[in-house]
């Protein structure tokens, strides 16, 4: 993974509510067993129209939006299903940070370990940002901070989830740094080991 | 040997605080404790898999080099991409494509490499993941279990702490058996009250999703518990903890009882004779103290619970079968839906109707299906497919006449499998056309792309086959 760095992009918004994760990758696109290509199906229900032709409606489509790395979204973004590509569609689309005042427990966990940050700010900041498509949005992981017109919104991602992404780490690599731990929990619980 | 006996747990915090079901089996967990800095490494008992979420989490254990830590404790079957037609008289499975005999193929060749037990397609055993842990003992009380699949929620019925992971958490248990995790909040929901005839697990759990919303138990753990959650068996304890992810619970638990041990005992998996009982005595040591505070805590009254139904595009738009569709701004669902606002549901005619899944799949379930189908006839518009969560389950209903039941009735009986759930095998419903279903998300285009879902009790799924529209299943039984 490569270390997050702050960097300024101008946002779209999908205010819609509730958006799940079957809504931004469809179980049709589920049947890989890699990871890459997801992002020309990333919410292709909404992004196509029947003949498979782009839906000009659909804002990810606008030309102004193509290159937004940036996803204001509704409440709850990311309920549903735990599937992962979720975040591998968004990330190979080309957004690196979703925002809402919500976020689904499983979505959250799964874009931090993809290099995907997930940012929560507070119900009122939600709703100045859902106003504000297609500004310019700074976002600044170190400070946890984004910059939007003359605001600055403070946000805060768990601790370890922000070292990791600062640093472009792997979480299983910590983990595999625990094994002496590891081994002796199972030593002291499993009576089959002892 | 997925038995696990733990002895001597000294309490990890002096807390002195009672402490939850939750707090209980979180911290016979902790490899480490969560700091400011880190979260905690939570050990995992039991790991299940299956062909969706794990080809690209052994892409991990190659990349790196490394091997699965514990194949014992870890269990694979299919059933998201299988079909639930027979093989030909060759043995061949049909399946719906090339990509979908692909993941059945990978998770084959994955188990093989790495020494994983698998239920293989046509193995006597297999069936929906969520279906046949429990039905093998594999599921326990006490215990931490994952699989990269949400609906794992289903397990914390026996008092395990289970809950859904990500292709790379999957990768991380295969690696070391662990996850990193902050603790979750808890949410108490206490239910109590006898029950109304007609009004099952289902409707229970629909109700909850309907007071406190789709997100309404982000971030939590959610312990239901009362008289009513009580006297439910583990088939209806597993079709309420299933759904505690529909409102965004991180898990749902109940505290195990004589229920679960009637249940469990026996079992492939379980422990047997000294060892039962030592597992037994442990088991019951699973509950919440009193005095034990939950972070939030809501109390329903089982006997205002109605038979449910949803009219919406997500399992939080749901009404009593007899209610009208609220004004509520939620057009654009109800557009997708074709239904509006003051609407009745009752008499909304019906195209499928699907009874299945990991939710509502299991034998007592189609006991009710068979209720309401028993000598009547499923109405000629209306295709009905009934798929059992197990082999074992399909067996059993055969060898009741419940299989026959059904097939008098003009229903499809199916081989096990997550089929018309998420529709990836194939089993799919049109554009626009309507189905009832006894499975658990009604999102857009989950049961193909343009489908309705509505989703209900197997009570309910059957009448409106008989019927072809929405009916209340009390006036069958
Ligand atoms: S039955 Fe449906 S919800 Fe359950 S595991 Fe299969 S696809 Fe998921």
């Amino acid at each position: 993974m490569k270390p997050f760095q702050t960097f300024r992009s101008i946002f779209a918004v999908l205010g819609a509510k509730n958006i799940d994760t079957d809504q931004i990758i469809g179980s049709d696109h589920l049947k890989i067993t890699d990871k890459s290509g997801l992002g020309k199906h990333l919410f292709s229900d909404w992004r196509y129209l029947a003949d498979g032709t782009d839906n000009p409606e659909f804002v990810l489509n606008q030309p102004e939006f193509k290159q937004s790395r940036v996803l204001v979204v509704g409440d709850n973004f990311g309920c549903g299903s735990s599937r992962e590509h979720a975040p591998w569609a968004l990330l190979d689309f080309g957004i690196e940070v979703v925002i809402s005042s919500s976020i689904a427990d499983i979505f959250s966990n799964n874009s931090f370990k993809n290099g995907l940050l997930p940012i929560q700010v507070s119900e009122q900041e939600h709703q100045f940002l859902l106003q504000h498509s297609g500004s310019e949005i700074t976002v600044d992981l170190e400070q946890q901070q984004i910059h939007c017109a003359d605001k600055k919104f403070e946000f805060k991602v768990e601790a370890f989830a922000r070292y990791c992404l600062l640093n472009g780490l792997e979480q299983l690599d910590f983990l595999i740094g625990q094994m002496d731990e590891i081994k002796k929990y199972e030593k002291r619980h499993f009576k089959e080991l002892a | 040997m997925v038995a696990t006996i733990y002895e001597g747990i000294a309490p990890t915090s002096n807390e002195s605080v009672a402490d939850t079901l939750f707090d209980k089996v979180w911290k016979r967990h902790l490899v480490t404790a969560e700091t400011a800095d880190t979260p905690a490494i939570l050990y995992i008992d039991t790991h299940l898999i299956h062909e969706v979420t794990s080809p690209q989490a052994f892409q991990m254990l190659r990349d790196k080099g490394i091997p699965l830590r514990r194949p014992d404790r870890t269990f694979a079957t299919c059933d998201h991409s299988t079909p639930t037609t027979k093989p030909n008289e060759q043995g061949e499975y049909q399946f719906h494509g090339e990509q979908e005999r692909h993941q059945v193929e990978q998770l084959q060749a994955n188990c093989k490499e790495f020494d994983v037990p698998l239920y293989a397609l046509g193995d006597k055993k297999q069936g929906i993941v969520h279906v046949i842990g429990p039905e093998r003992g594999i599921t326990q009380p006490g215990q931490t279990i994952v699989c990269g699949d949400s609906h794992t929620s289903t397990h914390g019925a026996f008092g395990a702490l289970a809950f859904g992971i990500g292709t790379s958490e999957v990768g991380y248990t295969f690696a070391t058996q662990c996850i990193p995790q902050r603790k979750s909040k808890s949410f108490g929901i206490e239910v109590s009250g006898n029950l109304n005839p007609g009004v099952t697990a289902k409707d229970i759990i629909l109700t909850i999703i309907r007071q406190i919303g789709i997100g309404g138990a982000t971030g939590h753990v959610i312990e239901y518990f009362g008289s009513t959650i009580r006297a439910l068996s583990m088939d209806e304890r597993m079709t309420i903890c299933n759904m505690s992810i529909e409102a965004g619970a991180r898990a749902g638990m109940i505290a195990p009882d004589d229920t679960t041990f009637d249940y469990l005992k026996d079992r492939e998996f379980v422990p047997r004779g000294k060892d039962w009982d030592c597992a037994v005595k442990d088991w019951r040591q699973l509950y919440t103290e009193p005095g034990a505070i939950f972070d939030r805590k809501i109390t329903i009254d089982a006997s205002s619970i109605e038979p449910m139904i949803t009219y919406g595009t997500n399992p939080q738009m749901g009404i009593k079968v007899g209610e009208k569709i609220p004004v509520n701004n939620e057009q654009q669902a109800l557009d997708y839906m074709g239904l509006s606002e003051q609407q009745a549901m009752i008499g909304q005619p019906v195209d499928v109707v699907f009874i299945g899944s990991c939710t509502n799949s299991r034998i007592s379930d189609l006991r009710d299906a068979a209720k309401v189908l028993k000598n009547r006839k499923v109405a000629s518009s209306v295709r009905t497919l009934i798929v059992p969560g197990s082999h074992e389950i399909k067996q059993q209903a055969e060898q009741e006449g419940i299989a026959d039941i059904f097939v008098e009735a003009g229903a499809e009986w199916r081989e096990p499998g997550c089929s018309m759930c998420l529709g990836m095998n194939g089993d799919i419903i049109k554009e626009k056309q309507f189905c009832v279903s006894t499975s658990n998300r009604n999102f857009e285009g989950r049961q193909g792309k343009g489908g309705r879902t509505l989703l209900a009790s197997p009570l309910t799924a059957a009448a409106a086959a008989v019927t072809g529209r929405i009916t209340d299943p009390r006036e069958f039984i």
